[in-house]
């Protein structure tokens, strides 16, 4: 899977977490899912989920805390995938 | 002086009817609630009937965008529609999520029996059970918390005064109308939402089958299977919904220049102790009357300024007991007794959410002038014959309806009353 393919898939998982969709349509790699789409840092653990499923991977907790920005989130997807 | 209290908003989410207008509309029409429930003849319940808000899905999710909507499980979903209801029906409008400004002057007491069963039966227990508890999310402790009813509606509304959640089983809407109006009376906070939810789950409706005190010998007419002081009454009805007041301080209700329904002239909740004929189940009568007459005193007026009653009447055999305590409380007979009725002839028992659903049907016969009809007891109880001229069968134009009061009797003994007076300038 293409780092394009692998970014379009996280932004349509973090679709159903924010308040304002328009956030994600000036989305980088290095928008901050916390502070730049303002998330509620209690749902990340429903997106490591989600990531979860539609990657067919797992993710552990260390792994986890790792993701800071959407690019942290594509390069982790990467790396498991190779 | 006591401060003044007063309704200036309403909303609910009634197995007759969702929206003020509906309710009322339904209530004058005795229009019944109550429906076959095809998953509780599934699971083998002996009650295969019920009171649940009807098209209650489509509903929500005209209120809730889809991120809230993760987080609002039926218990949550009924109080937040009827509490954003109520809001908007006071004349505030709702928040903008991006609008940082709290409003420090309100509160909400939010109160629910058993709460959010569904998602626990549902969800938690199944996944803890095979062994995903990783994989649960994080949406789980605030459905389930006790207090998920009140704090959701806070973020909704942006409320900064006290936020809780109160349980008293039957008794839980009532007494949250009664913990808001003493805090609104202390001067420390100058408007509340209260009322109370339930869900519609076969997992809060269980324990009630298995005591056998739901009915099940009307399965297959279920408008007629809630019987509120029948001879005929098999039990209660499992019923589920939400309602909230806005309850304000008189002089901003008219600073604000809004409408008034009514004024909650007092109140009283008290406990029989499990003491004189009560148990964890049965009520003292000793502890009702001695509510009843707390609630008349509270409110400064006297037994014979009663109207009506809406009473706690859920059609078992507690309601020849009830109604003869209300005639010793009010030193009324059955010659100069008030009218009375039951509301849960037409929707059944809502438990937590009862007593608020109710009080919200007291104010709208105020505001409308009516007496709603109780249904189902054409055959009255012998105990309760005397009563019969005072008892609605249809409903009954009042427009001089001035003072009501409404009473909720829960498991644990404890017990509730409201008095409202009908505002006139």
């Amino acid at each position: 899977m293409s780092v394009e393919q692998i970014t379009q898939k996280i932004i349509d998982i973090l679709r159903g977490y924010v308040k304002d969709s328009a956030l994600l349509e000036k989305a980088t790699q290095e928008t901050h899912i916390l502070k730049d789409l303002k998330v509620n840092s209690a749902r990340l653990v429903d997106i490591i989920i989600k990531c979860e499923d539609v990657f067919g991977t797992s993710i552990d907790d260390d792994e986890a805390d790792r993701i800071a920005t959407i690019g942290d989130a594509v390069l982790l997807i990467q790396q498991k995938a190779a | 002086m006591k401060r003044r209290v007063v309704v200036t908003g309403m909303g609910v989410v009634a197995p007759n009817g969702h929206g003020l207008d509906r309710f009322a509309e339904a209530l004058r029409a005795g229009r019944s609630g109550i429906r076959h429930i095809p998953e509780l003849a599934q699971l083998n319940f002996a009650c295969q009937v019920g009171g649940i808000p009807e098209g209650f899905d489509a509903i929500r999710k005209r209120y809730f965008d889809h991120e809230k909507l993760l987080s609002i499980n039926d218990n949550i979903g009924y109080a937040s529609v009827a509490a954003v209801d109520a809001w908007t029906d006071a004349g505030f409008a709702m928040p903008e999520a991006e609008d940082d400004r709290v409003d420090w002057e309100t509160g909400v007491i939010a109160g629910s029996g058993i709460g959010g069963m569904d998602t626990i039966a549902r969800t938690l227990v199944p996944m803890v059970n095979e062994g995903k508890v990783r994989r649960m999310g994080s949406r789980i402790v605030e459905q389930v918390m006790n207090s998920g009813t009140s704090a959701r509606i806070a973020g909704l509304l942006a409320l900064g005064n006290q936020v809780t959640s109160n349980s008293s089983a039957c008794s839980t809407g009532n007494e949250a109308v009664i913990e808001a109006v003493a805090r609104i009376r202390l001067g420390l906070a100058t408007r509340m939402l209260a009322g109370g939810s339930e869900g519609a789950s076969p997992y809060i409706w269980a324990g009630f089958d298995a005591m056998r005190v739901i009915c099940r010998k009307f399965n297959d007419r279920p408008e007629e299977a809630s019987r509120p002081m029948s001879a005929s009454a098999a039990g209660f009805v499992p019923g589920a919904g939400g309602a909230f007041l806005l309850l304000e301080e008189l002089e901003s209700a008219l600073t604000r220049g809004v409408r008034i329904y009514a004024e909650v002239l007092g109140g009283m909740v008290n406990c029989g102790g499990h003491r004189m004929g009560g148990t964890i189940t049965a009520p003292n009568p000793e502890g009702v009357r001695r509510c009843v007459r707390g609630a008349l005193a509270d409110a400064g007026i006297s037994p014979r300024e009663i109207d009506a009653i809406n009473g706690h009447l859920t059609a078992t055999y507690a309601d020849p007991v009830e109604v003869k305590n209300w005639s010793a409380a009010l030193e009324r007979g059955p010659e100069d007794f008030p009218w009375i009725n039951s509301t849960k002839s037409m929707i059944g028992h809502c438990l937590g959410a009862a007593g608020a659903i109710e009080c919200v049907a007291v104010v709208l016969q105020l505001r409308d002038g009516f007496v709603h009809p109780s249904l189902n007891c054409e055959d009255l109880h012998p105990e309760i014959a005397p009563y019969e001229g005072k008892i609605p069968h249809s409903a009954v134009a009042c427009p001089d309806l001035k003072v009501v009061a409404k009473a909720g009797f829960g498991f644990g003994d404890v017990n509730s009353c409201l008095i409202f007076r009908k505002w006139e300038q």
